[in-house]
């Protein structure tokens, strides 16, 4: 141990690309990243709870084009869907004389809107699974105690079918952290933006790179063991033996 | 007696899947502290005519009656239905249903199992319900397992779990489904005996069952149904000793 501390010391001391200056820089596209990707989850999944529901909705009117929603988004590249966001916007004539201008001219409400709807597609049809998986029986139980429809999704449909929706939303919440590395060819300053910067301004692709690959597989763990708890503790009751 | 309310009158029902009508004008009427069996071979219409009167079947026509109030109905171009969602619901929550497969509710633990009805559909105060529930619980022989979900119990344990619910609403009418058909021969033991207690009791029980010794000892009334209609009905000795139909005679013939 002191040995290998003592061979990179040298190296340390006379590296000149993890400065404090780009270390900030780093910090700087870490806080973007988490920001991005946090408010694109949150409001995602906001969205895609009455989605799902009316997903499954005996309305034509109401399911199918929730169904034409999430199909478009799962069906084509996040980056096209990004580029549509942040240049096509900007081409719709007169609209850099309204208050829209405002949101379309800073990319980050464009990618936030992009990500958004992305992840909502996607999560829409994971608890759209999830509430189909509820066992007929369950369902039938709560009606003939008197639920209503409202008191059976909210008391039992719901609260089975987000537990079981678990796992594939953890999965969906890492392939989004990954996803949103795309946001720097918008020019955001996110941590892949972070690493092209310092990769550009040195030219050393390998400590620039590998360093971010770092941090998202570092983040990436964290979600994984914050997913692993939760499953722990929700999804207790579907372990059987006591 | 005379001017209290039935607790459950139906009245000529009737109910089609798609061509097939499988209800051809039941009637049924259970006073306060009756037990009525309803036996039949599969496909006689037993468990529909069951779900019917809770409507989780949709009856096509007839008359339902919980403690003197009618069900409405409203009639549509592609059949009837209920007139009103809430006195639905009111009138569900009067009769405890107890299925053939449990159907707890797997996410909750038996005494959440047994306390969710009652305060979010009767609005009980959480801690009466609780402390209604353990002693239910108490009553069913599963205090100790309270917490546990009910995949970690057995077949038994759950079915006894959920007679516990049922009785947590404090039914007009308790119907049970089956209650016995999916359970381990080692475990009707322990159901049936909880159900001989409710009947004891004076509960209003209707049980769609297979179990001859349970319709002959408990029940005050069997009905025999076969293909959607009454073949036979009456006091379970006279019914089930000297049956007089042929088809009731070939029911209750041990198979070899």
């Amino acid at each position: 141990m002191q040995q290998w501390l003592t061979e990179i010391a040298p190296w340390l001391a006379q590296n000149d690309i993890f400065t404090p200056a780009t270390l900030a820089q780093y910090w700087q596209g870490l806080v973007n990243t988490v920001q991005l990707v946090f408010i694109s989850l949150l409001v995602g999944v906001v969205l895609a709870v009455p989605l799902a529901i009316a997903r499954g909705s005996r309305w034509p009117w109401l399911k199918w084009p929730i169904w034409f929603y999430t199909y478009i988004f799962r069906g084509t590249p996040l980056l096209i869907q990004l580029y549509l966001a942040y240049y096509g916007f900007a081409f719709i004539p007169g609209i850099q004389e309204t208050w829209l201008w405002f949101f379309i001219d800073d990319p980050t409400y464009p990618a936030l809107l992009a990500f958004t709807l992305n992840t909502a597609a996607y999560t829409t049809e994971i608890f759209r699974g999830a509430i189909k998986a509820t066992p007929r029986g369950e369902i039938e139980a709560a009606r003939a105690y008197g639920m209503s429809k409202v008191l059976a999704y909210r008391r039992i449909i719901l609260p089975s079918a987000f537990r079981r929706a678990l796992p594939a939303y953890g999965n969906e919440v890492i392939f989004m952290l990954h996803a949103s590395a795309i946001a720097s060819v918008v020019t955001i300053m996110d941590l892949t933006g972070a690493a092209y910067y310092v990769y550009a301004r040195f030219y050393s692709p390998f400590p620039a790179f590998i360093f971010v690959a770092l941090v998202y597989m570092a983040l990436s763990f964290g979600i994984q063991g914050i997913f692993r708890q939760l499953e722990k503790r929700m999804l207790r009751h579907l372990r059987s033996g006591s | 007696m005379a001017d209290q309310p039935i607790p459950l009158v139906i009245n000529d029902l009737h109910k089609r899947f798609g061509d097939n009508p499988v209800l051809k004008g039941l009637s049924l009427e259970a006073h306060q502290g009756d037990v009525i069996s309803l036996i039949g071979a599969s496909g006689s219409g037993k468990s529909t005519f069951l779900r019917c009167m809770n409507l989780l079947e949709r009856p096509d026509a007839g008359e339902i009656l919980v403690h003197g109030e009618q069900i409405r109905f409203r009639q549509l171009r592609n059949g009837r239905v209920p007139a009103d969602w809430k006195q639905v619901e009111r009138i569900r929550a009067k009769l405890s249903m107890v299925f053939q497969n449990f159907n707890l509710w797997a996410h909750l633990t038996l005494l959440q199992n047994v306390t969710e009805a009652p305060i979010h559909v009767l609005g009980v105060p959480r801690r009466e319900a609780r402390e209604r529930g353990m002693a239910l619980l108490e009553r069913v022989g599963l205090a100790e397992r309270a917490d546990y979900f009910p995949a970690q119990l057995s077949g038994g344990q759950q079915q006894r779990g959920a007679i516990a619910r049922a009785l947590a609403m404090e039914p007009e009418v308790m119907l049970f489904d089956e209650p016995t058909s999916a359970l381990d021969p080692e475990l009707v033991g322990g159901v049936l005996r909880v159900m001989r207690e409710l009947a004891e009791e004076g509960r209003t029980m209707i049980v769609v069952t297979h179990e001859m010794d349970f319709a002959r000892d408990v029940s005050n009334q069997v009905m025999f149904l076969h293909q959607g209609r009454v073949e036979e009905a009456g006091k379970p000795q006279d019914v089930l000793n000297q049956p007089s139909s042929e088809r009731l005679k070939q029911f209750l013939a041990p198979n070899f």
